[in-house]
């Protein structure tokens, strides 16, 4: 049996909207919504949901770089919900993220070898020889030349950067990994690159991962487990297969035959959703997704579905599937 | 082979841009043929020309330091590139139109978009305000914007990125063109909101029966939308055939190396690595010499170091631009 890594329960992040001459708080931001998933040891767990699911701000609350509004967070069984930042410091060598945007994310004052030593500067890791042969040696695991770590960032490819961003993320040798949007930033012929890569150093460095994506096909390559949120909710969560074989939520469906297939002779079934995610400030009542969903019936309005396990393994939050 | 009326034909089409780091050959050699009422597709990856073609067919190239040096665009047979700029005003957002991948830069936050819409009927037809805004409440519908009468008033900023989408469309279709060009005008979208305008726009093309020019880097959007696709790598066409031909038997190999590389939506999970395409894109700067995918061909020989290779029709439309193509 696999242990679980990590797990949230009933996890919450809603950022206040201030408003009015004493900057009370008028209204909140629901991005994450009591949200529950694991992630297992060594697997990589997809985590899908269009611009506005609270997708990647789940990663980070998952990580403790925002704090949660409410729920509980629990790594390797201990609940580090309310761990303080000094709780904290051992446990994020643990723990790593990687960004969507390779210009962003990358100091562009620092040359890359210092850009992927800082960690270990941080954390206080071995001699000064130590971390640069720890440097050269990660340099060329993630594929780059180590005698290009003089270079600044705007010298590099978005690829590359990528690869500079990972090698920073893997520099302390973490158990997790969290990747947001990793590879959605490169050319096409560049993905492909970056997954292989991904998925070569997982099976070599027993990672794990939360994979944090919107494209459907990378995210079915790459998952052992998916979870798909809407509007701060995580509406159906299975293995990989059983989610993209036999669909349950009517979102999750939708956002399937949704996807552009890259050959002309597929012909299929769309599901075309009307109009567009509704506001997380204000989320619809009951279940968040009735008021583009095809099935809505008067109890959805009324009352937020239960999360039921309709196989082994496969959860969803749907009253299609509760009611007799 | 095609019996249809050809509506643009490019040839050799070259634009440069001369920056201070030097020469960049964005386009060089590009072909090209839409048909009347044919929805081509022209896929690449980021710098492979796709975008500074269109920008060129629109004569919309920063001048300077853009620069079309050479080729022709045949517009129902007139040379666009003759025409000066008021000739050229006529055309553009009248018998071509374009939409682009960022519907918030491309529409004007201070005016409402029914403002912005109906300034683009009144500029190409002779018609009066009340009519110009019947017809623009007639366009946001034909376009699928519920209760047009009260988005007529609207911002931009009160909208969401697919209602955005929307408008451009609606702008870019109110005059009736007989080629309308998508520059990733689905790229910035959520997928749910891609299949409604992906579905809108085939719709309208059966309904309006205008050419389309989908330019894009997502193979799946092309698959969906194109009966011809065209294929650049780094200013040049590399193959242009139908759809079919192009997913059934790519012949250039990086065609065939693209198609390898993605991930299978509908295929089972499996362990193995994906068939990569080694390298990068070259440097605009440093074009390598002969064939310009060589650096990264499998294939690559001698020659494919040494000279560069002409486009040549392999079997009925299918072009390659390839010394070795794969066997189909």
């Amino acid at each position: 049996m696999a242990t679980k890594l990590v797990e949230v329960q009933k996890l919450k992040k809603w950022f206040p909207i201030k408003g009015g001459i004493f900057s009370t708080v008028v209204a909140s931001v629901k991005a994450v919504d009591e949200v529950d998933f694991f992630i297992y040891q060594g697997e990589t767990l997809g985590l899908v949901g269009e611009s506005g699911s609270g997708k990647t701000t789940a990663g980070r609350t998952l990580l403790k770089l925002l704090q949660p509004t409410g729920g509980k967070i629990q790594y390797k069984g201990a609940d580090i919900t309310d761990y303080s930042p000094t709780q904290m410091r051992p446990l994020r060598r643990n723990m790593q993220i990687m960004f969507q945007d390779p210009y962003g994310s990358l100091n562009p004052r620092m040359p890359v070898g210092d850009i992927i030593q800082e960690p270990l500067d941080v954390h206080v890791i071995g001699t000064r020889k130590e971390r640069h042969d720890a440097v050269t040696t990660m340099m060329e695991t993630v594929g780059l030349r180590p005698e290009y770590e003089k270079r600044y960032p705007h010298e590099f490819s978005g690829g590359q950067r990528q690869r500079i961003g990972l090698a920073r993320a893997l520099i302390l040798n973490p158990e997790l990994l969290v990747l947001d949007e990793p590879i959605s930033a490169l050319d096409v012929s560049i993905q492909s690159q970056i997954i292989n890569l991904l998925q070569e150093l997982q099976q070599r460095l027993n990672l794990t991962y939360l994979f944090i994506a919107h494209d459907l096909a990378v995210v079915r390559h790459m998952s052992d487990r998916v979870a798909v949120m809407y509007l701060g909710k995580v509406v159906e969560t299975a293995e990989n297969d059983e989610l993209f074989d036999h669909p349950l939520h009517p979102y999750t469906q939708a956002l399937l035959s949704a996807v552009p297939v890259p050959d002309p002779d597929v012909k299929r079934e769309r599901i075309i959703l009307q109009g567009d995610i509704p506001s997380p400030v204000n989320p619809p009542s009951g279940c968040h997704f009735r008021t583009r969903c095809p099935y809505a019936m008067p109890i959805c309005k009324e009352q937020e579905p239960a999360v039921v396990e309709a196989a082994p393994g496969h959860t969803v939050s749907c009253h299609l599937l509760t009611k007799k | 082979m095609d019996n249809r009326e050809v509506l643009v034909d490019i040839k050799n089409l070259r634009t440069f841009f001369y920056t201070e780091d030097g020469v960049v050959p964005a386009v060089d050699g590009i072909d090209l043929t839409i048909h009347r009422g044919e929805v081509v597709g022209l896929v690449g990856e980021s710098g492979c020309g796709k975008s500074v073609t269109a920008l060129s067919i629109m004569r919309l190239i920063p001048n300077p330091p853009g620069k079309i040096i050479g080729g022709d665009i045949y517009f129902h047979g007139e040379n666009l590139l003759a025409k000066n700029d008021e000739e050229m005003r006529q055309i553009r957002g009248d018998k071509i139109s374009m939409i682009f991948q960022e519907p918030m830069t491309s529409l004007n936050p201070v005016y409402t978009v029914g403002n912005q819409i109906s300034e683009a009927i009144t500029l190409h037809q002779k018609i009066d305000e009340a009519e110009a805004k019947k017809r623009t409440i007639e366009m946001l519908h034909l376009v699928g914007i519920p209760e047009p009468e009260r988005r007529y008033s609207q911002y931009p900023h009160e909208m969401s990125g697919g209602m955005r989408q929307r408008v451009m469309i609606a702008m870019a279709l109110s005059s009736n063109p007989e080629l309308l060009i998508s520059d990733e005008a689905t790229t910035a979208l959520d997928v749910t909101i891609q299949a409604q305008i992906l579905d809108l726009m085939r719709g309208l093309q059966k309904k309006l029966g205008m050419a389309i020019l989908i330019i894009t880097h997502n193979l799946a959007v092309v698959a969906e939308m194109a009966e011809t696709i065209a294929i650049a790598y780094a200013g040049k066409i590399v193959e242009n055939a139908s759809a079919k031909e192009i997913f059934r038997s790519p012949r250039h190999p990086y065609t065939y190396g693209l198609l390898q590389s993605i991930p299978k939506f509908t295929e089972k999970k499996t362990n193995e690595p994906l068939p990569a395409i080694e390298g990068m894109v070259p440097s605009p700067y440093h074009m390598p010499k002969g064939c310009r995918y060589n650096p990264r061909c499998p294939f690559a020989t001698e020659k494919c170091r040494e000279e560069e290779p002409e486009i040549v029709e392999v079997t009925p439309g299918h072009l390659i631009r390839c010394f070795h193509p794969i066997e189909s």
